[in-house]
């Protein structure tokens, strides 16, 4: 499966999310897409925007000061909103 | 029936949110947009603030949206947003804050959104009385017009007290079950935050931009001063956020880490400044922006030292990197009485 890497070191929240957004846009469904940031709130951010949006966070882990968030492009499908 | 379709601007707090679930309690698609000026408080010093560590890190308005079950679309508007600060047509409110022009620039903006995307109608979480600039009866209609969104932006919250919008008119939206909330009492919307089954929501105690801050627009205020233009790039209104700052001369400001999480975010921009920090003793990263001689690096290594655990030595040996040239320069600290207040932006 393709595997784009995201950098998004020294970006303060929301930005790793918007560029996250901005590059899955270009992703096709089943793509994985690894970002790597040095704000912790990222940790809570990216995941929490892939639930909204139906996508999958696969792995999430901490190495050196940096975060690593890898995840499933989804097919834009999401629960239907009230 | 077509099922109607709806762009909330959602900012992360209680009042955006109650006017989306109202909407989406009348069957109404909605979807929600958040925009990043650059200024908003959401995050940035917590993530750089090593003592705000234990503090949770989550962003409101993805909050919000995951509570509501609707998607969340962050646009970042950094660059056009330099006009509104730069030059409001509608002038600055008790700082450097633009308000009601930020607010018809945002719905301007979610407007060409709801366009490109075939929405029906925008919505926001405005309330009259609300905010003593952007949230008025008289700033209603100037947002709705100079917007370009005209009748199709719809207050729930206050939308009795508002003539009918295109939405309530065509019958896309039942105006009975809308509000007519009005004034600074936060008690209408807690009260429906609890009917609605809301037990945990943002309530931003001074807004969510960093113009409405005293201190902030100071440091706005003098950082154009200095460059005798009213311009910024992101990189200086993040460092705005960040440290002490001291101008002790015209020519150039220091900005010094007040703890390890501020300079661990420093360090990330050594490269773009003359840098300090005391090697004979603890203490903190300095930056130095401007074009300082070597007199002024002399009393800037000097301050800098009065912030180190040498401040009681007779002399502390600082490094000093300029242009990628590391060199050490040995000085006495400044006493504290020595610091003009006026120094401190």
């Amino acid at each position: 499966m393709k595997k784009t890497v995201l950098n998004a070191r020294r970006l303060l929240c929301p930005l790793p999310v918007i560029r996250v957004q901005n590059t899955v846009k270009n992703l096709g469904t089943g793509e994985i897409l690894e970002v790597v940031c040095t704000d912790p709130g990222a940790l809570s951010d990216i995941p929490t925007w892939c639930r909204i949006n139906g996508h999958r966070v696969i792995t999430s882990r901490s190495e050196h000061d940096e975060y690593i968030i890898t995840l499933e492009v989804g097919d834009g499908a999401v629960q239907p909103a009230r | 029936m077509q099922q109607r379709k709806a762009v909330a601007l959602i900012s992360g707090g209680l009042d955006s949110m109650l006017a989306a679930r109202v909407v989406q309690e009348q069957g109404v698609h909605v979807e929600g947009i958040n925009f990043f000026t650059g200024f908003c408080v959401e995050g940035h010093t917590h993530a750089i603030r090593k003592k705000d560590k234990a503090k949770s890190k989550r962003n409101s308005a993805l909050w919000v949206a995951e509570q509501l079950g609707i998607q969340l679309h962050i646009i970042d508007i950094i660059e056009e947003y330099k006009d509104v600060v730069i030059n409001p047509k509608h002038g600055y409110g008790a700082h450097l804050n633009p308000c009601l022009d930020c607010k018809i620039f945002m719905v301007a903006k979610a407007n060409e959104w709801r366009r490109d995307n075939a929405f029906d109608f925008i919505l926001t979480g405005e309330v009259i009385g609300q905010r003593p600039m952007s949230q008025r009866k008289e700033t209603m209609p100037v947002v709705a017009g100079e917007s370009g969104a005209d009748d199709l932006l719809l207050r729930p919250l206050c939308a009795k007290n508002l003539p009918p919008t295109l939405p309530e008119r065509e019958g896309w939206i039942d105006r009975d079950a809308l509000y007519d909330f009005s004034g600074r009492s936060r008690k209408p919307q807690m009260a429906l935050a609890t009917a609605f089954g809301f037990e945990d929501y943002s309530q931003p105690a001074g807004g969510c931009c960093f113009l409405t801050d005293e201190h902030y627009s100071d440091k706005l205020a003098d950082l154009w001063r200095a460059r005798g233009s009213r311009e910024y790039e992101l990189d200086d209104i993040m460092l705005l956020k960040v440290g002490r700052h001291l101008r002790p001369r015209p020519n150039f400001k220091m900005i010094i880490a007040r703890e390890e999480g501020e300079t661990k975010f420093l360090k990330g921009y050594r490269k773009a400044f003359t840098s300090m920090n005391p090697v004979s003793h603890s203490g903190p990263l300095v930056l130095i922006d401007g074009d300082p001689t070597e007199d002024d690096l002399k009393l800037a290594a000097s301050l800098t030292a009065r912030y180190s655990q040498g401040r009681e030595a007779e002399t502390v040996e600082v490094e000093v990197v300029r242009d990628g040239v590391s060199r050490r320069l040995v000085v006495p600290p400044m006493p504290a009485h020595k610091i003009p207040p006026e120094w401190h932006i």
